[in-house]
């Protein structure tokens, strides 16, 4: 069963990336991009993360994805649509660039596998088990990113913003 | 399902990532290339955890999510004050820089 919904949701988050990158249209690969986060949560849930399954859908598949839709509406972007198409050097260099890098980073993870995942600890992944952690061993780290957030908030309006 | 299948599902994802930014010239398709790298490198962290039984890859997922958010918020910024200055998102045009 496990096993089964892995590769749908493996066939679906290749093809919805295929489809963020490929297409022309920046609001169809925003859309793309939906599906892709959403398989991502699945993958998740597979992996019994069921916590961070929840923010993915509400953080990203939320709150940043409909950034993304707001700014590719607000400008209006018939720009991008008759864009140039990359030139030859781009286009050929690219891929293979990518190529040797992905043959470097599939080396590099794979080493690193085991050959099959235990059994689940009781209360893996769950908002409790997250919780403790985030609130005793990583408490600065967190507080750290909520003044990143903060610096993010400023930065973003003070950018956005006409005139100071 | 094995920790090696997820692995290379996150390495591809996230070389799908490189190409698009690699390929792509519109300033928000990169950042979306980018959204799709971090997913990738989240995934990875997820299946390390899970293989490790401990939380600490779902809490550097965590921390990876608000790092994301705040990217997002900067960038789209960056585009919008880019199309204001020059009127397209086209990542070639922005040469000010270039002598």
């Amino acid at each position: 069963m496990e096993a089964i919904a892995f590769y749908v949701l493996a066939v679906l988050a290749v093809a919805s990336a295929i489809v963020v990158i490929v297409h022309r249209n920046p609001v169809m690969s925003a859309l793309a991009l939906a599906v892709n986060l959403v398989t991502i949560a699945g993958f998740y849930l597979v992996l019994r993360a069921q916590f961070v399954a929840l923010l993915q859908v509400i953080v990203y598949a939320g709150a940043i994805l409909v950034l993304i839709v707001f700014v590719i509406m607000l400008l209006n972007l018939r720009e991008e649509l008759k864009a140039r198409s990359p030139g030859t050097f781009q286009k050929w260099l690219g891929p293979i660039l990518a190529l040797v890098f992905a043959v470097v980073l599939g080396r590099a993870m794979l080493a690193h596998a085991a050959p099959s995942f235990p059994a689940p600890v009781p209360g893996f992944g769950t908002a409790a088990a997250l919780g403790i952690d985030l609130f005793s061993r990583f408490y600065y780290p967190f507080e750290v990113v909520s003044l990143l957030l903060v610096v993010a908030m400023v930065g973003a309006v003070l950018l956005a913003k006409r005139r100071l | 399902m094995e920790p090696r299948l997820v692995l290379a599902v996150s390495a591809v994802l996230f070389t799908l990532g490189v190409l698009g930014v690699l390929l792509r010239r519109g300033a928000i398709t990169i950042l979306m290339s980018v959204e799709l790298m971090l997913n990738a490198a989240n995934l990875a962290f997820i299946a390390f955890s899970r293989q490790a039984g401990t939380a600490e890859g779902q809490i550097y997922v965590f921390f990876v999510m608000t790092l994301a958010a705040a990217e997002a918020a900067v960038g789209l910024a960056i585009v919008i004050a880019l199309f204001r200055l020059k009127g397209t998102t086209d990542v070639d045009e922005v040469s000010l820089l270039k002598w």
